[in-house]
């Protein structure tokens, strides 16, 4: 695989189309409110990557301290659309202490200019974005939902 | 590929100007090419194709020899001292103003050094705000502004040439209005007319766009304000480096532009100011450098260009400007635009033979500047700059700090490739090969 291949994998481009969990996201007050009926703390947060202008508005779901639900909307390169998609699959389900050690592990990877190997094990699909850490520039917009899900993650817990 | 002939929109009297010397050709731009080491590299494995000018331009030797010339033997804190360092440092400064001053057609006191085109701007935004705030005593007055009156600028302009005029008027309680563009991106000449009335006290509009490298029709917008008595700036940082400007043919009040995109360094730009303005316009950035007296409650300051010229200046950065613009003289500028009209009537016509790529601007035989902005569909401006990049070709991708235009065009980014005279027909084919070839690596069916 050329370099470029590697970066935009073709899991990358099929979930840049597909956007898992992509929504026309309700008004947060009625989220909030129908989560506050049935128990959950919902919070979101808006990331913008100001170098290109990308988006991402990142809704989390916290019941006691399980990420039940992820949803988000978004514009941009199909590197940070692709990483909301798949995070949404990858961290719906767990518990934050499991989210954050995973959010940690991706981001490290992300970091590493292409010298830590992406562990699958932890990482499921979001393996797939190893190739950009040898991009500095585009590790920003892999990092963008997962950003927006960590300060969500944050304001949701201290509802 | 389609070849074109040179645009006519440089006229016979401006290729009249350089008689001896014959239009730019490719082997003409090979050698040009030799000035300028950093383009023979290779990028990604395949030689770079530097298609990002209008971002910020390259360097030649004899610019980069300047400023290494001056830091060897002549450097010392201008405008102060009497030691013979001191006194040649500042001639060579006076000598760059000189030169910078008659390569855009102004008076050498009329060019006030600055960082760049934006700082040039907020000179301009500070200095009147301080007149609404009464400093500069009455000859000031014709800055000041306050309720009721208006800030004109367009729907095309860098966020350089619109957020400064959006603080001034926050801070005088003036309006700030926008003449709109058509959907060619193209100003409403119409609605300037109805726009730019009695109230208007200042137009700040571009001379060539950034994104779609529509030139404007300076003369209709400064008759425009001529009529209501209304100050003109001029943002000339994509011309300047790239046709000839004379600013007084052009009859603006001020101008600005920018070094680094004129072959010079960065952190040097200047701002042109019709002296008796800068005359009577209170300072921005104050301290050392432009005053006369100074007791411990008030200061008199300097006839301009020193009085906006606080602290130690760049001084290296202005000589590498003047050699800068010594290497534009030399080539001649009517041969420089003529080439780029050419490099970019190529892009346009390039570009309306890919499908599913759409061209932001107007395109093939409408007079454009050497640069094509354009929006492939399904694909991200910052994927599509990737897969460039890929290939060597270095491109800008984004909204190229002009949001509220690619709104208007209806992008949220777009990617631009932008020329100099040292680019070549060859680079622009194998940019637009490669474009072609974006849509088809991302799975996206035109």
């Amino acid at each position: 695989m050329s370099d470029l291949q590697q970066l935009y994998q073709t899991i990358i481009l099929e979930h840049a189309k597909a956007r898992h969990g992509a929504v026309d996201l309700t008004p947060l007050a009625d989220a909030v409110a129908l989560g506050d009926a049935s128990g959950l703390r919902v919070a979101e947060s808006h990331q913008i990557n100001t170098t290109c202008g990308d988006e991402v508005t990142l809704r989390v779901s916290l019941d006691i301290e399980t990420v039940t639900d992820l949803v988000w909307t978004g514009e941009g390169c199909s590197i940070s659309q692709a990483s909301a998609s798949i995070l949404t699959d990858t961290l719906r389900g767990l518990s934050t202490t499991e989210a954050r050690a995973l959010l940690d592990n991706f981001r490290e990877m992300l970091r590493s200019r292409g010298k830590i190997e992406p562990d699958e094990e932890v990482l499921g699909d979001a393996a797939a974005f190893g190739g950009v850490s040898r991009y500095p520039a585009r590790v920003k917009c892999a990092m963008l939902p997962w950003v927006a899900f960590e300060a969500a993650l944050i304001e949701a817990e201290s509802h | 590929m389609t070849s074109f002939a040179p645009s006519s929109a440089i006229s016979p009297a401006l290729a009249a100007q350089h008689p001896k010397l014959a239009p730019l050709t490719n082997i003409d731009v090979e050698r040009i090419r030799n000035d300028f080491p950093v383009l023979h590299q290779t990028v990604n494995g395949h030689p770079l194709v530097y298609l990002d000018s209008g971002a910020t331009s390259q360097n030649p030797i004899s610019v980069m020899e300047a400023e290494q010339e001056y830091y060897e033997q002549r450097n010392a804190a201008v405008h102060r001292g009497a030691h013979t360092l001191a006194v040649e440092a500042t001639e060579g400064f006076e000598a760059a103003r000189d030169k910078v001053a008659a390569f855009v057609g102004a008076e050498t006191d009329e060019i006030v050094w600055t960082s760049n085109a934006t700082e040039a701007i907020n000179l301009l935004a500070y200095s009147f705000s301080n007149a609404s705030l009464g400093l500069g005593g009455p000859s000031a007055r014709r800055f000041s502004l306050g309720t009721g009156d208006e800030i004109v600028v367009t729907e095309m302009e860098h966020h350089a040439n619109l957020i400064p005029w959006q603080q001034l008027a926050l801070r005088t309680g003036a309006t700030l209005r926008f003449i709109p563009v058509f959907d060619d991106g193209s100003l409403d000449l119409l609605a300037a007319a109805a726009i730019v009335g009695q109230q208007t006290k200042l137009l700040a509009f571009t001379h060539g766009s950034n994104v779609t490298g529509t030139i404007n029709p300076v003369a209709e917008l400064v008759a425009l304000a001529r009529k209501v008595g209304a100050l003109v700036v001029l943002d000339a940082c994509q011309t300047v480096p790239h046709l000839p400007v004379d600013v007084k043919a052009l009859d603006v009040d001020f101008a600005v532009f920018s070094g680094h995109k004129m072959l010079g360094p960065t952190g040097i730009g200047a701002l042109y100011g019709r002296a008796e303005l800068l005359a009577d316009m209170p300072p921005f950035l104050t301290g050392g450098s432009m005053i006369t007296t100074v007791d411990m409650h008030a200061a008199e300051f300097l006839a301009p260009p020193q009085r906006f010229e606080a602290g130690t200046q760049r001084i290296s950065q202005a000589i590498a400007l003047a050699a800068a613009v010594d290497y534009l003289s030399e080539t001649g500028m009517d041969r420089v635009a003529a080439w780029e009209a050419q490099l970019g009537q190529r892009l346009v016509a390039g570009v309306a033979e890919i499908s599913g790529v759409r061209l932001l601007g107007q395109g093939l035989g409408v007079e454009r500047l050497g640069l094509a902005a354009v929006d492939v569909a399904g694909v991200h401006a910052h994927d599509v700059g990737q897969f460039l990049d890929d290939a060597g070709i270095a491109v800008r991708v984004g909204h190229h700090c002009a949001q509220p235009l690619h709104r208007r065009l209806g992008v949220t980014a777009s990617t631009r490739a932008s020329t100099y005279l040292y680019n070549t027909t060859d680079e622009v084919d194998l940019f637009l090969a490669t474009l072609a070839e974006v849509a088809p690596f991302f799975g996206v069916k035109p």
